[in-house]
């Protein structure tokens, strides 16, 4: 073994002196630490019994009022602190424990070589070419190569058993959302149709199709509103530049009144941030912006695609309802999307 | 001799079926070198055990279920709202079960602990150079065991299925279905069909509470194993070599210690459940998914990658029909990827541009590899970008400065900043070291001044002490390795002679920039001058 260019031979140095602690030189220190040490182990049972009694005998719905933090729940603030201060005396005292009366003296310990003797490793590269001749591994290729083709294809059931993990995603499901043409448009939450003159300029609601809560409650799950959640603002239509599509005599906007999708075509977040002014859309997630009054382009942040429009019209009643579902997917982007 | 103790007789007993005795005498003899950042490994160990027992007592509790249920529990602001099945048995944990909230709350200031802890140690591992051999493989353990934990943390955050982690599920689903070829197959099958599904919450439970885990099991044990039977490595001081361990017995001191260390790390992550809120749940509401708070933040391990998805251009590719989304794919797959893989790889590029040495038990200090400082401090900052980039909108909203000019102003610091720590760290440590030099050379400035019979003024300088001498002489002052010449003395062509020509452009990026340690004849001569009170003359030796 080459010496280590990292350890010089030592040069002559004016020595350091060991520090004696004071529980080795003096028996009343030393029974002082015993003491302290003692003290902190029966401080940690005594807070251990504390926190079950409080578990115990503390109304579980008592709040109590701390200066900053503010009302917080009794047990779990007396309880955390008791139990929390009993473990850490444990910990304390066995430190404090090993640092003042267990030898400071550091001792040394050599390292052994990791490499094996030379002749040790000849002798195991020996068995194992004697074991594997002796398999006819190597010399049998009918069977070497049978035995590789067996144990690559076995695996291949688990593989499949798992294709019903999910469904395809060509099955539309990324393309389509449950809006129709007809379909009215309610408020979220409350499942009120909007009515078309009735939108303020300026304002901003949050909308579904008429027909997701059904949908919802016939399949229990989320999936339909993820996709169909459009927010309606109203937009002065002198200040509005460009739409995603329509003409003349079927517009996709009713007298400025716009839908958008809401969910980002970034990764997805809802978005709802709508600055009035600008008709900015703001995702509260990555910053991606889109103007709403210039067909929903992206003006700024990460996502690279305008938001979807939806195309929307009044019935006799002069509700809110959707021309057609989406013309492009909706939400972020994917592998197939043309 | 006969056991005359019941404890004496056990230790027989299990010796006579396994014959342990030799192995735990040397058990109890090992030593381990004392020094407070090799407790930063110890406390994610701790941290966890904390996480398996607290994790156990919630899974008592939770039910890991999509189904939507109406919330009837004593938590009033949500009474009557439909709910997830996970969500409102986590309010159930928080508000019903008596010391459920305390529980939770250590659970996930454990598993804050445990991936910070991992990072912290990782860093010190880097800037001390113990990954080099023969503990490379321990580096990867630990590089699998933080992204494990990364991930493992993530899983935990989003079970309980509130707004804020729903948010950070869907933007985990949108980065699988923006994969190319596969991508919408794969968020198919990982959700069970669309986004949110009803499946992923189970799924995601067995992945949170047993495989990940399990994983955890094998890769902590066989690092803590290594670290035993490798033995622990030291910093230089009196005494130490690369031959030896220098430090205390495991029987009693580290037992007291260490186990005491557990205890010490355990109750104050028992305080924090118990003083300070995490991860309030009832206060974001139930998933849904057209809702998100504004200012979502994630964990703050996952912060670095939020920055980068911030940070980037919205470049999306469209080829023969097909969407290639650039935007997400280059920060949120390509970019941890690139990370990882010059992580993992950099004890191998770091030996390959180095004389090899054998194996290295002595630790360095980081000022003697400047390069290998510099780049640890620049990947840091580069890290610190992006982190600090997550939060651009607490930022703009703090300072009342534009998002927009917040974003691009990262887009070129994300660049540039790394540069700049690289070629400052550099030059610092090459400053550190020549201070090493100075006082190797010339002793310490004692603050003691003498007037010369003949009217001049000198401060006398004191001979260092042993420990002083010993860490400041350690340093390798390792040299570039040189390319061959292009053919030898008969004048045949070197083989490889390309790989070799940058392999000594490596080195030399490495190591070309140094300042050449004083020898050990040297630094003697000076400190016995030192040492008889005479204070050797002439300028510190530039190289």
């Amino acid at each position: 073994m080459t010496p280590s260019p990292q350890h010089p031979s030592r040069p002559q140095a004016a020595p350091v002196a060991h520090q004696w602690r004071a529980t080795d030189l003096d028996a009343a220190a030393a029974r002082r630490a015993e003491r302290q040490v003692a003290g902190l182990f029966a401080t940690s049972a005594l807070l251990i019994v504390i926190s079950v009694l409080v578990y115990g005998f503390v109304d579980w719905n008592t709040s109590i009022g701390l200066p900053v933090v503010g009302d917080v729940n009794a047990i779990n603030f007396f309880m955390g602190l008791s139990f929390g201060l009993g473990v850490l005396c444990i910990g304390l005292g066995a430190i404090h424990w090993a640092k003042q009366l267990m030898s400071d003296i550091e001792v040394v310990e050599d390292r052994h070589d990791f490499p094996s003797e030379p002749q040790d490793r000849d002798q195991l590269a020996e068995t194992f070419a004697a074991g594997v001749a002796e398999s006819r591994f190597v010399s049998s290729g009918i069977m070497r190569r049978s035995l590789l083709g067996a144990m690559a294809l076995f695996p291949i059931p688990l593989v499949v058993l798992l294709r019903d993990l999910g469904p395809s995603p060509s099955n539309g499901a990324l393309t389509h959302t449950i809006w129709t043409a007809g379909t009215r448009l309610v408020t979220d939450v409350t499942y009120l149709p909007i009515k078309g003159d009735e939108v303020p300029i300026g304002g901003l609601i949050n909308a579904v199709p008429e027909t997701l809560r059904a949908i919802e409650e016939r399949e229990g799950s989320l999936n339909a509103r993820a996709k169909a959640v459009i927010v309606v603002v109203r937009i002065d239509e002198r200040n509005i530049v460009a739409q995603q599509g329509g003409s003349a005599s079927a517009p996709w906007d009713y007298k400025g009144v716009l839908a958008y999708s809401k969910v980002c075509t970034h990764v997805g977040c809802p978005i709802s941030l709508y600055e009035q002014r600008t008709h900015h859309l703001l995702c509260p997630c990555h910053q991606s912006t889109f103007d709403l009054a210039d067909a929903g382009k992206v003006v700024f942040g990460p996502a690279a695609r305008n938001m979807p429009q939806l195309p929307i019209t009044t019935d006799a009643e002069g509700y809110l309802i959707a021309r057609s579902d989406f013309q492009v997917p909706v939400g972020p982007s994917f592998w197939e999307r043309t | 001799m006969t056991p005359t103790t019941p404890l004496g007789r056990t230790a027989v007993a299990l010796d006579q079926r396994f014959g342990g005795a030799k192995f735990m005498k040397k058990t109890f003899n090992k030593v381990f070198p004392d020094h407070w950042s090799f407790m930063l490994g110890e406390i994610a160990l701790y941290s966890f055990i904390v996480l398996l027992l607290s994790g156990v007592y919630l899974t008592l509790w939770f039910k890991p279920s999509m189904t939507e249920v109406v919330y009837n529990g004593s938590y009033m602001p949500l009474h009557g709202v439909k709910m997830s099945e996970a969500y409102a048995s986590t309010l159930n944990i928080s508000f019903d079960v008596r010391g459920g909230l305390l529980m939770r709350q250590i659970h996930h200031w454990a598993a804050l602990f445990f991936v910070a802890s991992i990072s912290v140690h990782m860093l010190r591992v880097f800037f001390t150079g113990a990954f080099r051999k023969p503990r490379e493989l321990q580096w990867i353990i630990g590089l699998v065991l933080l992204v494990l934990a990364v991930i493992e943390g993530f899983a935990g955050y989003s079970l309980p299925d509130d707004l804020l982690s729903g948010t950070g599920l869907r933007i985990s689903q949108a980065l699988m279905q923006a994969s190319p070829v596969f991508g919408s197959w794969m968020a198919f099958f990982v959700f069970g069909g669309e986004f949110p599904g009803l499946d992923f919450i189970p799924r995601l439970y067995m992945v949170h509470v047993l495989l990940i885990p399990l994983i955890f099991l094998g890769l902590i044990g066989a690092h803590v194993g290594m670290v035993a039977y490798q033995k622990h490595t030291q910093y230089p001081g009196p005494g130490r070599t690369n031959r030896n361990v220098v430090g205390f017995p495991l029987l009693p001191v580290y037992i007291a210690k260490a186990g005491g260390f557990f205890f010490a790390v355990f109750g104050v992550i028992i305080l924090l459940g118990g003083l300070v809120t995490i991860n309030p749940v009832w206060l974001f509401g139930p998933y849904v998914p057209d809702q998100v708070s504004a200012g979502s933040q994630p964990d703050w391990y996952m912060g670095f990658l939020d920055g980068a998805v911030r940070m980037m251009p919205n470049w999306e590719l469209h080829l023969w029909d097909h969407t290639l989304s650039l935007n997400i794919m280059i920060p949120g797959m390509i970019l941890p990827v690139v990370m990882l893989a010059v992580v993992g790889a950099y004890p191998w590029l770091e030996a390959w541009a180095t004389r090899r040495t054998g194996e290295h038990h002595l630790l360095d200090r980081p000022r003697n590899v400047p390069t290998r400082t510099a780049l640890g401090a620049a990947f840091l900052s580069f890290y610190l970008v992006l982190f600090i980039e997550s939060g651009n909108d607490l930022i703009a909203a703090a300072f009342h400065l534009s998002i927009n000019q917040i974003t691009i102003a990262f887009r070129v610091m994300i660049f540039l900043v790394p540069v700049f720590v690289f070629w400052l760290t550099k030059r610092i440590a090459l400053s550190l070291q020549r201070r090493d030099v100075d006082r190797l050379l010339h002793g310490n400035e004692s603050g003691r001044l003498l007037r010369l019979p003949h009217g001049e003024f000198i401060e006398v300088h004191a001979p260092l002490n042993e420990r002083d001498l010993a860490r400041l002489s350690a340093n390798p002052g390792l040299a570039p390795i040189e390319a061959p010449a292009a053919t030898d003395d008969a004048g045949h062509p070197t083989p490889g002679l390309r790989v070799k020509r940058l392999q000594a452009r490596v080195s030399h990026f490495f190591y070309g920039d140094r300042i050449v340690p004083p020898s050990v004849e040297e630094i003697e001569a000076a400190q016995a001058q030192l040492q008889s009170g005479h204070e050797p003359h002439g300028e510190l030796t530039q190289h």
